[in-house]
């Protein structure tokens, strides 16, 4: 890697006033960032490292929402969403490997917004609020495409509430070298409505499956999405599957997770 | 048997304990005083003009002590092809050079264009970034079919052709075959794939060299499979180093697979540098490096055909394979496709008359060589598919079609009409284990019971032949081998009675050092714990050939037993002199010498210490001392065998096909370690089962590695493979090695891809879907979704 300067601040305002440094870069768990930085792919002049901000750290409950700091590694909310919201704390514990969930973190990953990633589709089907150092996003209008997110330069996800649900389960279709998401489906029932949300399969990154929520909505069973179906022409295409395979696991594995939730 | 094990003990792995505590002293753990650090340019484009290559401004960056290009090398042999093959006309193989740095046009993406030497790697990186490449690319040649079109572009020029070679084995059969297939009354055909792999040992490659100027002495620090080969081939003939001038070292080793028997040219440049530079000098492959460098492995297109007449007994085999080299020849390339496959084309059965056809081709891509089995799993994948094949056609069991067919129990030693004896075997009594430790008999419960749950469940059975034990070097030497292969060992016996084996034999994950200390414990009679096996160094081990092939016990073994002979005759004729008898009535046993019949005796350290404290010795017949050297040529191959079952669950839905139960019932000849025989077998089934499910090394229409890290190349994990049923207790020793030992390394690699892909066959027409009758490796869930939604 190139050489940067490095800074490692205890509050989200001492952090917030290094990115604003130019050609600073926040640096989460570093599960995407270090490995691109080893290969010379990324060349910042400062990393300012999030993890070390406690109030960006653990999980809690609060009005019948997770919330979860925006630095918490994978394996702490494995381990500590598991009572209120089961669904969430099995998709973090199967992020990765072990490494992986002790280093990555929530805000990272939803900050990257890989579209293959887990953790998008659970905060898209939890309809969640991502809480940055300025203001608070919706998820509908946070993911913005492969990579792309509503934040802006030096905006950083200093929490993130997520609604617990009736019901939810989240069904992953492992690709088969990197074991990130080929298709994920996670599937949330609220009281006022079914949320599904599919990541590792549109070229937009992760979506919403409008048609399935409604079907749901009505009838929240795997026959109800007898009939429905979508169109792989937007759907990533590589040398693991196209993008009618992925279609294909989009309906599959949306009834799976239904019938698991 | 010795207390701490002798031939026949699962002792465990001595060499573990620093493995496992972080005590292996591997090639990038040698760091030498003064050391300058290399980093190579790469070609990353497949193919192009190398108009020019500007080192002006890298030279100038903080820390370069210098940047080589081909210029540097002008004075350099090429990097040398170990195997001439001669094709069916009776002309050599088109040999094109393989310059150390890419010279004029870069072949493919991974050619190295230039070397950075810099004080530190991070300033060998900088400026390699600064080195100034003008390239014009041109066409790309990828498909092996197009790449002999008249018209294709070329990767050699001078050589004028794409086709390295096209071989016929055995020509002079060629038209009774074809006469055969007329008067088939069946005639099975199968077109197939054998995908390209990566061979991904977990230690990348990594070469030290240093240079002593006083003495005129280099050494190289390599990670290779065969030191000696190594300096032979870059001594010889890249560099112009006589040996005693050149000493190659390859410590531990982590893992090879293959990939590290090869000269390579990161060798020959660090070798080179530090003798320029008179600095030692390092260079370490990452990940990214190893996928575009390292010789990788298959790569085979083929069409093959069986006939038979109607009692469904096979009457003839044909082949026509088209085998990719890649750009350049690596070291035992074009053996792999041709000696090494051709003349395992009869299998297990009784086939009288076969022809192989081969056609070797050049292309834009990553050179191609031996890769865990190397040549005997292609040629078991095609065999045992297309048997498969045709059971199904004919309606009768895919077990007893190959039973039928079978070289009878009594019919050994057994000429193949590909030329070679099998000197062994008992086919029906593996077959039957497998269906024993399979539960053959309860699969039909099983499969009613996955149903219920929505899973096709299929059986795939598999019955290999190998020929390992490589290799008479005369018979090898008419072959085209440009090397021997014998093996050596040196027995030093110390004063006080524990010994030191210097073997040519090399480790890199075999367990040499527990297995081979167990043979000699045995012969001997003390424990293992009095034995050291010493490896990996030219500098005190005799001339070795190495380890590949399933080599290292039949070969290295037996010469370890050779020269332990020498030493326990010698060691008799001392103990006679010390107690006053002749020398035919001394008997050595548990480590002690005595007179038959009495109760005189001695025991092996006042032998061995009378030979290095002569004061009552035979000095006027007998010279000091206990040390031996013997060298063994094997007079023939040996043939390990075996039948494996696999056992799969196919998910109809998403095209997910798991490995439920899988059984090896394998005859190894006699067992020196069952636990190390175990491992090896375990491992290569993980292998096999990479390949038939998931590793495939892909290249996109402009060369372009798209599988070029482990986010897109699909290593198996533990969670990937089952417990594994293994059994080894069918023996048919080998009758021409004094172990009667075989060789287990490869069989697990080469038995298993066919046992998993005819599986899933098999699940698909228990499921109705008769109309698939073939899906190429790796069998990925995208791909099962096609051939059933195709």
């Amino acid at each position: 890697m190139y050489n940067f300067e490095f800074v490692k601040p205890s509050s989200i305002a001492e952090a917030v006033k290094a990115l604003a440094e130019e050609g600073a870069q926040p640096l989460s768990g570093g599960q995407t960032l270090i490995p691109t930085l080893k290969q010379r792919l990324n060349q910042p002049d400062m990393l300012v490292s999030l993890t070390g901000i406690a109030e960006m750290k653990g999980v809690k409950a609060e009005g019948g929402a997770l919330v979860i700091g925006g630095a918490t590694p994978h394996a702490v909310v494995a381990a500590e969403a598991a009572a209120q919201y089961p669904a969430l704390a099995a998709l973090a514990g199967n992020i990765g490997d072990p490494a992986v969930r002790n280093r990555g973190t929530i805000g990272g990953s939803l900050a990257n917004n890989d579209p293959s990633a887990c953790y998008p589709s659970a905060a898209l089907a939890s309809g969640a609020t991502i809480v940055t150092d300025r203001r608070e996003i919706a998820a509908d209008d946070y993911f913005q495409g492969m990579f792309a997110t509503a934040l802006e330069e030096g905006e950083i996800i200093t929490a993130v509430r997520l609604p617990i649900p009736q019901k939810a389960a989240y069904v992953k279709f492992n690709q088969p070298a990197s074991r990130f998401a080929l298709t994920g489906v996670f599937v949330a029932k609220y009281a006022d409505g079914v949320r599904v949300a599919i990541t590792g399969a549109s070229n937009d990154g992760v979506f919403r499956w409008t048609e399935a929520e409604e079907a749901l909505s009505a009838n929240f069973a795997p026959e109800a999405l007898e009939g429905l179906s979508l169109s792989g022409d937007n759907m990533i295409s590589d040398l693991h599957g196209t993008g009618a395979y992925r279609a294909h696991l989009c309906k599959v594995l949306t009834k799976r997770a239904v019938a698991a939730a | 048997m010795p207390k701490d094990g002798g031939i026949g003990a699962s002792t465990k792995r001595r060499e573990d304990v620093r493995f496992l505590t972080g005590k292996g002293r591997y090639t990038d753990d040698i760091n030498i005083r003064g050391q300058a650090h290399a980093w190579f340019v790469r070609s990353d484009v497949a193919h192009g003009m190398l108009n020019k290559v500007d080192v002006a401004a890298a030279e100038a960056m903080p820390g370069v002590l210098k940047v080589f290009t081909a210029a540097d090398f002008a004075g350099v042999g090429g990097i040398p092809c170990g195997w001439q093959v001669t094709d069916r006309f009776g002309k050599p193989m088109l040999e094109p050079k393989h310059p150390v740095l890419a010279e004029g046009k870069v072949r493919h993406v991974g050619d190295p264009i230039a070397v950075v030497v810099a004080e530190t790697l991070e300033q060998a990186r900088d400026a390699a970034e600064a080195v100034e490449v003008d390239i014009t690319q041109l066409t790309p040649v990828l498909d092996m079919k197009a790449a002999i079109a008249a018209d294709a572009p070329k990767v050699h020029e001078e050589i004028g052709s794409n086709l390295c070679y096209d071989w016929g084995f055995v020509e002079e059969n060629k038209a009774a075959v074809e006469e055969a297939f007329k008067n088939a009354a069946h005639v099975t055909t199968l077109e197939l794939v054998n995908n390209r792999l990566v061979a991904n040992p977990m230690e990348p490659r990594v070469a030290v060299g240093d240079f002593d100027s006083a003495g005129g002495m280099h050494t190289l620090y390599t990670t290779s499979q065969n030191p000696h080969v190594i300096r032979l081939l870059m001594g010889a003939f890249v560099l112009g180093i006589p040996e005693h001038k050149l000493r190659v070292v390859a410590p531990d080793v982590g893992g090879g697979f293959g990939s590290k028997i090869y000269h390579y040219a990161e060798e020959a440049i660090v070798t080179y540098a530090a003798k320029t530079l008179n600095r030692p000098v390092k260079w370490t492959s990452t990940r990214s490096e190893a996928f575009i460098s390292d010789a990788q492995g298959r790569d085979h297109v083929t069409k093959i055909e069986l006939a038979l007449d109607k009692d469904n007994n096979f009457t003839a085999l044909r082949t026509e394979t088209y085998a990719n080299m890649g750009a350049y020849l690596s070291t035992f390339a074009p053996s792999i496709p041709t000696w090494l496959h051709g003349t395992l084309m009869a299998g297990n059965y009784r086939t009288p008359l076969i022809y192989v056809n081969v056609k070797a081709v050049f292309t834009n891509t990553v050179p191609v060589d031996a890769y865990r089995g190397a040549g005997r799993p292609e040629a078991t994948f095609q065999l045992e598919r297309l048997v498969d094949k045709a059971a199904r056609e004919l309606g009768v069991s895919p077990v007893e079609l190959r039973r039928q067919n079978f070289i009878k129990p009594d019919q050994f030693p057994y000429q193949t009409p590909v030329a070679v004896v099998y000197d062994t075997g008992n086919y029906h009594a593996t077959m039957d284990k497998l269906l024993e430790i399979s539960d053959y008999a309860g699969f039909e419960a099983r499969a009613a019971e996955a149903k219920a749950r929505g899973k096709w469940r299929g059986f795939g059975v598999a019955h290999y032949i190998e020929a390992c034990g490589i290799a008479p070097s005369n018979l090898v030497g008419q072959l085209g081998a440009r090397a021997g292969l014998y093996e050596s060992a040196t027995v030093r016996v110390n004063a006080t009675g524990s010994l030191s084996v210097f073997t040519g034999s090399h480790s890199h994950g075999q367990g040499h050092e527990t297995s081979f200390a167990q043979v000699v414990a045995e012969m001997i009679g003390i424990d293992a714990g009095q034995i050291e096996i010493v490896h990996g160094d030219t500098s005190n081990t005799p001339m070795g050939m190495g380890t590949y092939g399933s080599r290292s016990l039949a070969v290295g073994g037996s010469a370890i037993v050779k020269a332990t002979n020498k030493i326990i005759n010698k060691a008799k004729k001392i103990a006679a002199h010390l107690l006053e008898a002749s020398e035919a009535d001394i008997e050595l046993k548990d480590g002690k010498f005595s007179v038959a019949g009495t109760d005189k005796s001695v025991d092996w350290s006042g032998v061995t210490l009378a030979a290095y404290v002569p004061h009552n010795y035979p000095l006027e017949s007998m010279e000091p001392g206990l040390e031996e050297t013997a060298f063994y040529d094997p007079s023939n191959f040996t043939y390990p065998s075996g039948g494996y079952g696999c056992e799969v669950e196919v998910d109809p839905e998403t095209g997910k096909v798991e490995i439920v139960a899988f059984s090896a019932a394998d005859d190894f000849g006699n067992i020196v370690n069952p636990m190390i025989v175990e491992g090896q077998v375990q491992g290569g089934l993980a292998q096999g089962i990479g390949q038939a499910l998931m590793e495939n090394c892909v290249f996109d229409e402009n060369g372009q590695l798209l599988s070029g890290s482990f986010m897109d190349y699909a290593m198996p994990r533990a969670e990937d493979v089952p417990f594994f049923k293994v059994d080894h207790s069918c023996v048919t020793p080998c009758t021409h090695n004094p172990l009667g030992v075989k060789g287990c390394g490869e069989a697990g690699a080469i038995g298993s891809p066919p046992a998993v892909v005819n599986a899933v066959i098999d699940a698909f027409h228990r499921a109705g879907r008769t109309d698939i009758t073939h899906i190429d490796m790796p069998v990925s869930p995208a791909r099962v979704w096609s051939a059933l939604n195709g």
